[in-house]
């Protein structure tokens, strides 16, 4: 971890709400699943906003954001060369090397994007990995998956695209060794509820408000059977039978 | 020289910049960050004599140049802060402020009588936590609770007893004159106000206990003003604290009458500060030509 002042490679609208921005590098090992405080404006708003690693390559880290509020409307706004300050990277990440096999992927929204990074290096180790992919309305980030996933299947609220309804509809744990899962609490205690009637392992990514990111305020409560944990510091991933 | 040295209580710091209670835990997180012994000191999140979970639901809220906490005190309990998070902070070298709360005026006593018996140099006595349903809060507001209070902690502490002051107190001045005269050997002030946020969306309060602590730099003319007043009207040393954010902030915060100060929320949006606050203030005192931060306390 460390706070690393830089400038933006790149910052790219996807769809009406979606971005991609890319920062640069200099990092020796990114997990999956783990995520960075990013802040580009000055002590008005006083709180980064943590967002997980959507694509890691050499020479750059890209996140993947939805507007949502007035942090994510700046960090839209932001251009090429614009300063932006970045803590990282936190957090533990998804298990890849200690679940294998068969490994589903379930995202919804925003909680699709470090599960590309997630598929990414469980296949590189070897694992077949179906993605589970859930929207609200527009799609976004599910093509790039096309080219790593072994198979994706995808529901769609409004019924524009793949299946009328939500993800966890067509989401049967069944055939898994274990599954990792981020998105709306609502569509993770699914997973988790049909993965723990199968005794099959979930993995839960949870999002939290967080304020120092590092896990000395203890702001990002979440509750565990061991007590109170920090999503910033002992997740965001909790294996989904501790969560309460 | 040591331009920045300043003494409390007889207890030396390195120089007058104390990281917060609540805002930085017991200091192993920012360690990894920065060294952090080169504070004058460390606050730790504030204790209680039992374990507790803290509050459920939201605990934080971003507002126009500050937040609002809702944590409840969630810590280890003394004994296993005694056990797993002292030696720690021991190896560190800088003065290590104990934050003790609690419900119940039992629990304070007993937890000071623990923390009597380790290296802890101060007691810093939180009559004013805003997250927590009983206890703190009444405490923090009325002179008379809280001038018994004092007074028995006083009674059973060997440590130095730093008394950290609510700016919800019914009268901030009459309040430190109470904590005075019962005993107290130093004032920290301003913990958080008490404050409140709305979920539109879900019209309802945003926190589960329906109000929570402002700080950050939104509070910091109200914290500088209390300083003021108060410095002007004890005897004891004050540690100032509010919304401090910039070397300026601490110069400010001194020529009012802090003996030092706290910085606690700024971590949060500038992780890597102490050290350069540290280094401003070495500066300042280079350029003014003056040979110990302390000449200028209470100027103003």
């Amino acid at each position: 971890m460390d706070f690393f002042k830089t400038k933006v490679l790149s910052n790219q609208k996807i769809s009406s709400d979606i971005f991609v921005i890319n920062v640069p590098n200099h990092y020796d090992k990114i997990l999956p699943g783990q995520f960075f405080m990013l802040k580009s404006w000055d002590d008005h708003l006083p709180l980064f906003r943590p967002i997980s690693v959507y694509n890691v390559e050499n020479d750059l880290i890209s996140f993947m954001y939805r507007i949502v509020g007035s942090g994510t409307a700046n960090l839209a706004n932001l251009k090429k060369g614009n300063p932006i300050e970045i803590l990282g990277p936190l957090g533990n990440g998804f298990p890849v090397g200690q679940e294998n096999g068969t490994i589903a992927l379930v995202g919804g929204g925003v909680g699709i994007p470090p599960l590309f990074e997630t598929a990414k290096q469980l296949k590189k180790m070897g694992n077949i990995v179906h993605v589970f992919l859930g929207y609200k309305d527009e799609l976004f980030g599910f093509e790039e998956f096309e080219n790593i996933a072994d198979a994706i299947f995808i529901a769609c609220e409004n019924g524009s695209e793949g299946y009328k309804g939500y993800i966890t509809d067509i989401f049967d744990p069944k055939i898994y060794n274990a599954v990792f899962t981020c998105g709306p609490e609502v569509m993770m205690y699914k997973v988790r509820d049909k993965c723990s009637q199968l005794n099959i392992p979930s993995w839960l990514s949870m999002e939290k408000h967080m304020a120092c990111g590092v896990g000395a305020c203890l702001v990002c409560n979440c509750d565990t059977i061991h007590g109170t944990k920090r999503a910033c510091k002992d997740g965001p991933v909790f294996l989904g039978s501790d969560i309460l | 020289m040591n331009r920045l040295e300043t003494t409390i209580n007889g207890v030396k710091f390195k120089n007058p910049v104390i990281a917060a209670s609540g805002c930085f835990g017991f200091g192993r997180e920012y360690n990894e960050l920065y060294d952090v012994s080169i504070l004058g000191g460390i606050s730790s999140k504030g204790l209680t004599l039992e374990p507790r979970q803290g509050n459920k639901g939201m605990r934080v809220w971003e507002t126009p140049s500050g937040m609002l906490n809702s944590v409840g005190l969630q810590n280890p309990g003394v004994p296993k802060f005694i056990a797993d998070e002292l030696p720690w902070m021991e190896k560190l070298g800088n003065v290590i402020i104990a934050n003790l709360g609690g419900s119940l005026i039992e629990d304070y006593l007993n937890g000071i009588m623990l923390l009597n018996e380790t290296n802890v140099d101060f007691i810093e006595l939180n009559i004013s936590c805003p997250n927590v349903k009983t206890g703190g809060m009444a405490l923090g507001i009325k002179n008379d609770i809280a001038f018994e209070a004092v007074k028995l902690a006083k009674n059973v502490s060997k440590k130095p007893l730093m008394v950290k002051l609510s700016p919800n107190a019914e009268n901030i001045v009459e309040m430190a004159k109470a904590c005075e005269e019962a005993g107290a050997d130093s004032l920290s002030l301003v913990n958080t106000f008490k404050g409140m946020a709305v979920d539109v969306k879900n019209r309802k309060p945003v926190f589960n206990n329906v109000y929570a602590g402002l700080s950050g730099a939104a509070i910091k003319p109200l914290a500088l003003r209390m300083v003021h007043e108060v410095s002007k009207n004890v005897a004891i040393p004050v540690i100032g604290l509010g919304g401090i954010y910039s070397v300026e902030d601490i110069i400010e915060f001194i020529m009012v009458g802090a003996s030092a100060v706290q910085i606690g929320t700024v971590n949060f949006s500038h992780p890597t500060i102490a050290p350069s606050l540290i280094k401003g203030l070495e500066d300042y005192c280079i350029n003014e030509n003056i040979n110990n931060i302390m000449e200028i306390k209470g100027i103003i």
